[in-house]
């Protein structure tokens, strides 16, 4: 391909290489600069964020800004501090991650690898819930958490989010790519079913299973909607589910406290913009590959 | 599904067993309960409900505030899905054909997708704070008196381009990867037969990557329509008022806070039916798509 790109004349390439390159700036600027923002008024102190808005320089207010964030409750209760959000978020992210990918390894190798009368109308079942996604059967979903006694409690956010079957769709799309023969060669060294699941299946779906876990966990920390029909309860609250709680308290005060709310938004960004950013490739690959 | 696998019988069911139950649970019943329920008038305070049969539906259509949000609805996902599909592929070729710093352009392009709607709907209220948001400031500066949660359409824009924001990373990875699938060979071939560059794309590129638009196209739709929610709540501070709202929000103002459950659940079913026909017209597009490759 070098050959080709370098037989036009030079300086016209040039010019075009930089227009590429003027306009992926363009686009990361137009991505990165929002945060930028938002980090600069997380070292300043408030009153001076309400005076001039976001500058161009840093201030010294962070460690204080984080205290505040972390350890200071907003609501009624004291019991929301930017901690127990923190720990609600990872325990929404992590649970719903694992819960979808049990599940969904678990059906898929039961539709994949075994001889089933019913398989086709397990399948249809599983796969119609695609269809639909929860916020279209949201205050049914609601009513029937309601009447399980499941509000505000983490089986009621997590375990109605999982009744859809991406993973499923996507695991089952995986273990029909694996030849067939590993099945038989399993079979013949007299290995059973349980024992290929564990010890043959698991380990080679190893990338599959993260790059699933990265998707998932994002997709269950960024939950918003559920988390706030379910979670009533300030001590239940993620960070994410919190963040118009955070916005409203910018609202009725007299000193709005910028920096806790800027730092509390950057808090629920961070996890999951770090693993999407260090994982990038199985993220990726997971992600392109799922949907097809 | 000619495979060979095992014969054994109860294990199957016992793997099965847990995601059926969950998806009955948590999925068939509530479904089938909305459809239910859209058929029927609830007394408000929980006295029972009287089969009304199609009347929900009847006051929809005739219901001039409901057919705004919808017209409203339409407009917005037109724009989301056109700025942040053209605006992704625009950055996906770039990055295709740059050769220096292309992962550093990847990253920095991708990252916004793990950010929450809500959140993402915060930064918004910051840029576009009153007083001094640089948003604001800059829209000013050439003279538009922008009044983010006051100006109708002033808050309408806010709502686009945060979304938009939020959608492009997700495009982008897609266009980047599809453009990446493109065989060398035929690359080499187009840059013999067609020196210009713009015309290269629309000859040979863009027809290469119309299945992967086409898939992007209905998951840009559904965006629009459904997750956008936190972006809305956020961005007009959980108070609805005169600000624009969409179908989905709608939804949730009506059953969740003004306790029409029957409306809500006839407008439950009206979304219903709307993701159907997008997710079959998806599904009948992937089935072409594998014809395309």
């Amino acid at each position: 391909m070098t050959d080709i790109t370098q037989a036009p004349p030079r300086r016209r390439i040039r010019w075009s290489v930089l227009l590429d390159h003027a306009i992926l700036i363009f686009g990361s600027l137009f991505m990165l600069l929002p945060l930028l923002v938002v980090f600069q008024m997380t070292t300043m102190p408030d009153v001076e964020v309400i005076k001039n808005g976001p500058q161009l320089k840093l201030g010294g207010e962070l460690g204080p800004n984080f205290d505040k964030a972390m350890y200071k409750a907003s609501g009624f209760s004291g019991l929301n501090t930017g901690t127990r959000m923190l720990y609600n978020s990872f325990v929404l992210g992590i649970g719903f991650a694992v819960g979808k990918i049990v599940l969904g390894m678990m059906a898929a190798y039961a539709l994949v690898y075994f001889r089933l009368r019913f398989a086709t109308l397990a399948f249809w079942l599983i796969f119609t819930t695609l269809l639909l996604p929860l916020e279209v059967r949201i205050l049914p979903s609601y009513e029937v958490v309601q009447k399980m006694g499941m509000l505000n409690s983490f089986n009621g956010l997590i375990i109605p989010l999982i009744a859809s079957a991406t993973a499923t769709f996507f695991f089952r799309q995986y273990f029909r790519s694996i030849p067939e023969e590993l099945v038989e060669a399993a079979r013949i060294d007299g290995a059973g079913p349980v024992k290929f699941f564990i010890d043959i299946l698991v380990p080679l779906s190893k990338t599959m299973i993260a790059a699933m876990f990265i998707i998932m966990f994002v997709f269950g920390w960024n939950q918003y909607l559920w988390p706030t029909m379910i979670t009533t309860d300030e001590d239940m609250y993620t960070l994410v589910r919190g963040i118009k709680q955070i916005t409203q308290d910018l609202e009725g005060t007299n000193i709005p406290e910028y920096g806790r709310a800027n730092l509390l938004a950057l808090i629920a960004i961070l996890p999951p913009v770090l693993i999407v950013i260090f994982f990038q490739n199985w993220f990726v690959k997971g992600l392109t590959e799922s949907d097809k | 599904m000619k495979r060979a696998g095992f014969t054994t019988r109860w294990l199957p069911i016992l793997l099965l067993l847990p995601q059926l139950l969950i998806i009955f649970v948590f999925f068939y019943w509530p479904a089938g309960h909305a459809l239910h329920s859209s058929f029927f008038l609830q007394d408000p305070f929980g006295f029972g409900s009287t089969f009304v049969g199609l009347d929900n539906y009847r006051d929809l259509a005739g219901n001039k505030e409901y057919m705004r949000i919808a017209r409203f609805t339409l407009l917005f996902t037109l724009l989301v899905t056109f700025f942040s599909l053209a605006f992704a592929l625009l950055l996906a070729v770039k990055a295709d054909n740059v050769l220096r710093g292309a992962k550093t352009y990847r990253t920095l392009l991708m990252w916004v997708y793990a950010i929450a709607p809500p959140v993402a709907g915060f930064i918004g209220l910051i840029m576009f704070d009153q007083s001094w948001g640089p948003l604001t400031r800059f829209l000013q500066s050439i003279g538009w008196d922008f009044t983010l949660g006051v100006n109708f359409r002033d808050t309408a824009t806010a709502m686009v381009i945060v979304s938009v924001w939020k959608q492009v990373p997700v495009n982008f990875i897609f266009f980047l990867s599809g453009l990446q699938s493109i065989p060398r060979s035929v690359r080499e071939a187009a840059m013999i037969d067609n020196r210009s560059a713009a015309g290269r794309f629309w000859d040979v590129t863009f027809p290469l990557l119309a299945p992967t638009g086409f898939f992007l196209l209905i998951t840009n739709i559904t965006y629009s329509l459904f997750e956008t929610f936190g972006t809305i709540d956020v961005l007009v501070k959980g108070e609805p008022g005169n600000n624009p709202m969409t179908l989905v929000y709608k939804v949730y103002v009506d059953g969740f806070r003004g306790n029409d459950l029957g409306g809500s659940s006839a407008q439950s079913v009206v979304l219903m039916v709307l993701v159907l026909a997008l997710t079959i017209f998806q599904f009948r597009l992937v089935e072409r798509r594998i014809h395309y490759t």
